[in-house]
């Protein structure tokens, strides 16, 4: 497997990330669509997920849950907005309380996932942004953060030793 | 989601104050400058109270700080707020680094198999 590019789009606060597998593209869609699969990535190191519900169909919802290395349980859940195996999928990932419902102040991230086949292997292109409760829309015109942060870089600059 | 990263409701805070032109128009300005708050509501074509309804908005994100100055309130972008937000994107794309990683390993596992 390969990364083949991170891109971070502070103005529309994006993130992309390209990765190539060398296996076939149905194999890479079952790491999805299998949620014993899922459940053995999705979690960081020392954080196991338990995958609960599982419907990967439009409005269908996926709960999880990870135990952390205190015994602290952590809860979250997808809501799958397109589904097209084996090439694409579409959902939002939030925390839930310990119901598997979503957190009401939860930061939602909006997800989504292509994949192609390339080089004899697969292509996944990961596009990932975050979602406020309230209008999010018009975040995408976001100019002047992407001036803001080469002001930070200058700062940091002129405040290094 | 990722686990540790920075709070919820400051991100969701923070992102709520952005997602307005005139707000980010507001962070710009007092980024460059240390404006008082009579002379940005003269930049803008809205009244002084909708612009003090701005900044008091970036100021409960923690993105502006005001100081006071004899009569004047001086508006300051804290470059540390905007920052933050920046952290909240690169903890999101790190902790998807670490999915598609592990995701590798899966798929070497099935192989061997």
């Amino acid at each position: 497997m390969t990364i083949t590019s991170v891109e971070t789009d502070y103005d529309s606060l994006t993130v992309t990330l390209i990765a190539d597998f060398d296996h076939p593209i149905d194999q890479v869609w079952e790491l999805w669509s299998d949620p014993r699969k899922l459940e053995r990535w999705w979690g960081p190191p020392g954080y196991p997920a338990t995958v609960e519900k599982h419907a990967l169909t439009p409005g269908g919802e996926v709960t999880y849950s990870m135990i952390g290395p205190e015994g602290d349980q952590h809860r979250g859940m997808w809501r799958v907005t397109s589904v097209d195996p084996p090439t694409s999928l579409q959902f939002t990932d939030t925390f839930a309380d310990s119901y598997g419902a979503p957190l009401e102040d939860a930061p939602v991230s909006e997800i989504s996932i292509r994949l192609l086949e390339h080089d004899g292997g697969t292509r996944m292109v990961l596009r990932m942004t975050f979602e406020t409760r309230e209008d999010m829309k018009r975040i995408a015109d976001l100019g002047t953060i992407e001036g803001l942060r080469q002001g930070v870089g200058q700062m940091d600059g002129l405040l290094a030793p | 989601m990722v686990v540790d990263e920075v709070p919820t409701e400051v991100v969701d805070a923070v992102f709520r104050a952005l997602a307005d032109s005139t707000r980010r128009d507001i962070l710009r300005r007092c980024a460059a400058d240390q404006p008082s708050v009579s002379r940005l509501a003269r930049a803008y074509p809205m009244s002084f109270a909708a612009v003090q309804k701005h900044v008091a908005m970036l100021e409960r994100a923690g993105l502006v700080v005001k100081v006071r100055r004899g009569r004047e309130q001086l508006v300051h972008t804290d470059a540390a707020a905007v920052e933050r937000a920046r952290q909240a994107l690169n903890d999101l794309a790190a902790t998807w680094l670490g999915r598609v990683e592990r995701m590798s390993d899966v798929l070497a596992t099935e192989a061997t198999k």
